[in-house]
Order: structure tokens, then C-alpha cells, then sequence
């Protein structure tokens, strides 16, 4: 059992971790904030982009002459996966199910026998991985120090991509990110960027533009390579800033449990604390007075 | 009042510029154009160079590095990676560009990039003297 002094200590510490805990989520929450700013200031770009992408890819009919990007090399041997984790950990989840996507993802192209790159963006996945895949990951990029996502990180991490993929150094790209979809759910999700995914558009929004023909100044095939190559660092933009959504929403919720298991720990080791102070006393008193009575 | 469309410049990180204009002059790639209301729809990609934006109450240039232009009857969306509004720009901000284009011009492989990049660096300096 427990000195009375051990579980003053005790109580103490798990005060300690208490504050700790909630300082932490509430710097995440106000960190959260700007992250889904930031977020649903850059949409507007995306989302423009992948209209006009759209338009234009559906316009392509020739396969053979379009541009690898769009149609892929024609092969599907060597994979980029393109993994996006935080820099920082204690954020529950976060980095472990990204990884775990990843490694998922991973054994089975290598059980198909295709090649396997990883390029790791966020020191954690980089860590999680580096037993298993540690020959497999090619580069690391480090994004701690970084107060907010510029795109200029994210045209650099394309710009890389992209000259690899002129190299030939692999067929196809894929990344991977947690999609933001709440404060409380945040959703790893792999998304293919060469051969690039078309996003399907509705009939709405092609109606907005009636049914004018457009105008290519060059011509088509030159701005859709154009697009295709900018699409990149977009998606990369894209993938990041949701990353750091997640990651704070993540991190926002990890500690509110924390906190709330710090709470719950104090309560029941206080009443501990309690009992046994109360039961020293009565024994005390017991000692006391049956020593009055031996007299 | 002469009529208006709707100008909206977008930048990846958020939107830089949204209002009515009368006029604006694009530097397209293969030549600048300037849109009026009910222009015939254009996708056309840019050649660095100043934006002139003329709206109901100001005149104002805005300079891009690159980006692409879709032009619909009613209105006119430009997508640029870099821009910033000439008049509101500190001097040493374009110093700082010119210097990252020039260093960009060094390692350009192509003679494509080479050509667009000169131009670039040819808009800052002119822009530079003006400030």
C-alpha cells in the first residue's frame, strides 16, 4: 500500500500532466482554426483548376499522342508513394494510420513484384517506416520549423516529382494524406497523381459556361500539359494543407481524452488519498484510546 | 457607367483580387489581349508581365510570374502561382524576385524556360526602375 506522502506525489505529477494536456489542445484548437482557413482559402484555386482540367482532358481523344501525365507510361512497374505525416507526434492516431496506409499499400504492390519508392514528407511516417521500408524510402523531406504551409514547400515537392517522373524513374505516383473531414475524423486516403485522376464534373457546371467553345491560346494540347504539370504541385498543396488540418484536429482530440483521463485519475486517486488518510486517523485513535484503557 | 464583368485573380493560397472591372489587359503567351464584357471565351496561359485591371473606381496593375486566364462571356478568372499588386509593392520585394530569377535563369535547362524566365526578369527590372 501506498504511503499517504506517495499518493500526494501522485496526484501531483497527474495535475502536472493535466495542464500540460490542456494547454496543448487549446494551442491545437487555435492552431486547427487557421489550418481550416488556410484550407478553404486555397479551394477556390483547386477547384478552378479541376474544372478546366476536366474540360479539357474530355476533349482529348487520342490517347497515344496525350501526355503521360493524363495517360500514365503505359507500364505500372516502379511506384512512388508520395507519404505526408506530421513532423510531431502525440496527435493519437495521426502519423500511425497514415503509416499503416502506406504499409498496407507498400506489400502489396512488392507481392505483385512491382518496385517500391517512398518519399517521405513529415519526420514521423519516416520513423514508422524505417524498419520495414527503410531501403525503400528514398527521400525524406523535413517540414518542422515550418509555422504554415506555403506552396512554394509544395511547388518544391513537385518540382522534384515531376523531375523524376521525366527521368523515368517510376510509372506511376501516388499520395498519400489524412483527408480532413471533421475535428473529430480525419480520413488516410491514397490519391493517384500520375497518371492524374480527372475529377468527374457534373452537368452543372458545364452548363455555366453554356455551350460556348472555348478559345486555346496555344493550343489545347499545350495548356493541358501546362495544367497537368501545375496540377502536381496543386494536389501536393492540397494534400498538405489537409494534412495540417488533421494533424491539429487529431492532435485537438488526443488531448481532450488525455485530459479528460488525467481528470478522471485525480478523482479516483484522491478518494484514495482520502480513505486512507481517514483510516490513519482512526487507527490513531484507536492506538490512543486503548492505550487510556490499559492504564 | 460603362458595363462590367467579374475579375477575380487567384493565387494557390488564397484569393488575391475579386471585383467588377470594366477592362483588363492580360499578357497572354502568344500576345497580350485586353477583355471587355462579353468577350469570347479564351483559355489562354501567361507570359510574366503586368495585369492592367481597370474597375469602376481605380486603376491598378498587378504583375504575374506565370498563370492561365479563362475568360467566359461574364466573367474572367486569372490563376497565378506569384503575383503582387505593383503599386503596393515594396521595392525590395521585387529586388529579392529579380534575384531568385536570375538564379532560376542559371539553372533553367531549356531554352523554353530560358525564354520565360528573360522575361521575367526584363518585366522586374523594368518594374524596379519604376519604383
Amino acid at each position: 500500500m501506498a504511503s499517504l506522502k506517495d499518493l500526494r506525489n501522485r496526484i501531483n505529477s497527474v495535475k502536472a500532466t493535466r495542464k500540460i494536456t490542456k494547454a496543448m489542445q487549446m494551442v491545437a484548437a487555435a492552431k486547427l482554426r487557421r489550418a481550416q482557413e488556410a484550407a478553404e482559402a486555397a479551394r477556390p484555386y483547386a477547384v478552378r483548376m479541376d474544372t478546366v482540367l476536366a474540360n479539357l482532358a474530355r476533349a482529348v481523344t487520342d490517347t497515344n499522342s496525350a501526355s503521360p501525365l493524363l495517360v500514365g507510361t503505359g507500364k505500372s512497374d516502379v511506384h512512388l508513394l508520395i507519404m505526408m505525416t506530421a513532423s510531431r507526434g502525440l496527435c493519437g492516431g495521426f502519423n500511425t494510420n497514415i503509416a499503416k496506409l502506406v504499409r498496407v499499400h507498400a506489400r502489396k504492390l512488392l507481392s505483385e513484384g512491382k518496385q517500391v519508392k517512398i518519399i517521405a514528407v513529415g519526420r514521423k511516417g519516416a520513423e514508422n517506416l524505417r524498419r520495414d521500408f527503410g531501403q525503400h524510402i528514398i527521400e525524406r523531406i523535413d517540414m518542422s520549423g515550418m509555422k504554415f504551409v506555403g506552396f512554394e514547400k509544395a511547388a518544391e515537392i513537385g518540382d522534384k516529382v515531376m523531375a523524376m517522373f521525366e527521368a523515368g524513374e517510376f510509372d506511376v505516383a501516388t499520395m498519400f494524406f489524412s483527408e480532413f473531414k471533421s475535428v473529430i475524423s480525419q480520413q488516410p486516403t491514397a490519391l493517384q497523381l500520375i497518371p492524374a485522376h480527372i475529377p468527374e464534373t457534373d452537368g452543372s457546371e458545364k452548363s455555366s459556361l453554356g455551350d460556348a467553345v472555348y478559345e486555346y491560346e496555344p493550343e489545347e494540347d499545350a495548356i493541358l500539359d501546362y495544367l497537368l504539370k501545375r496540377n502536381i504541385s496543386t494536389q501536393i498543396f492540397r494534400g498538405l494543407l489537409e494534412n495540417a488540418a488533421s494533424e491539429q484536429g487529431a492532435r485537438m482530440s488526443a488531448m481532450d481524452s488525455a485530459t479528460r483521463n488525467a481528470t478522471e485519475m485525480i478523482d479516483a486517486l484522491t478518494i484514495t488519498y482520502n480513505r486512507q488518510r481517514q483510516a490513519q486517523i482512526t487507527k490513531e485513535l484507536i492506538e490512543i484510546i486503548s492505550g487510556a484503557e490499559a492504564l | 457607367m460603362a458595363a462590367t464583368f467579374k475579375f477575380e485573380l487567384v493565387s494557390p493560397e488564397r484569393v488575391l483580387m475579386s471585383s467588377d472591372a470594366e477592362q483588363v489587359v492580360v499578357p497572354g503567351v502568344e500576345g497580350q489581349f485586353t477583355v471587355l464584357p462579353d468577350h469570347a471565351p479564351v483559355i489562354s496561359t501567361l507570359a510574366p508581365g503586368v495585369i492592367q485591371v481597370t474597375t469602376p473606381d481605380a486603376k491598378k496593375g498587378i504583375f504575374v510570374q506565370s498563370g492561365f486566364a479563362d475568360v467566359t462571356g461574364d466573367s474572367l478568372t486569372i490563376l497565378a502561382e506569384r503575383a503582387f499588386i505593383v503599386d503596393e509593392v515594396d521595392p525590395r520585394q521585387i529586388q529579392e524576385e529579380l534575384d531568385a530569377a536570375q538564379k532560376a535563369l542559371e539553372s533553367a535547362d531549356d531554352d523554353e524556360a530560358r525564354n520565360h524566365i528573360g522575361r521575367a526578369i526584363e518585366e522586374l527590372k523594368a518594374l524596379h526602375a519604376e519604383a
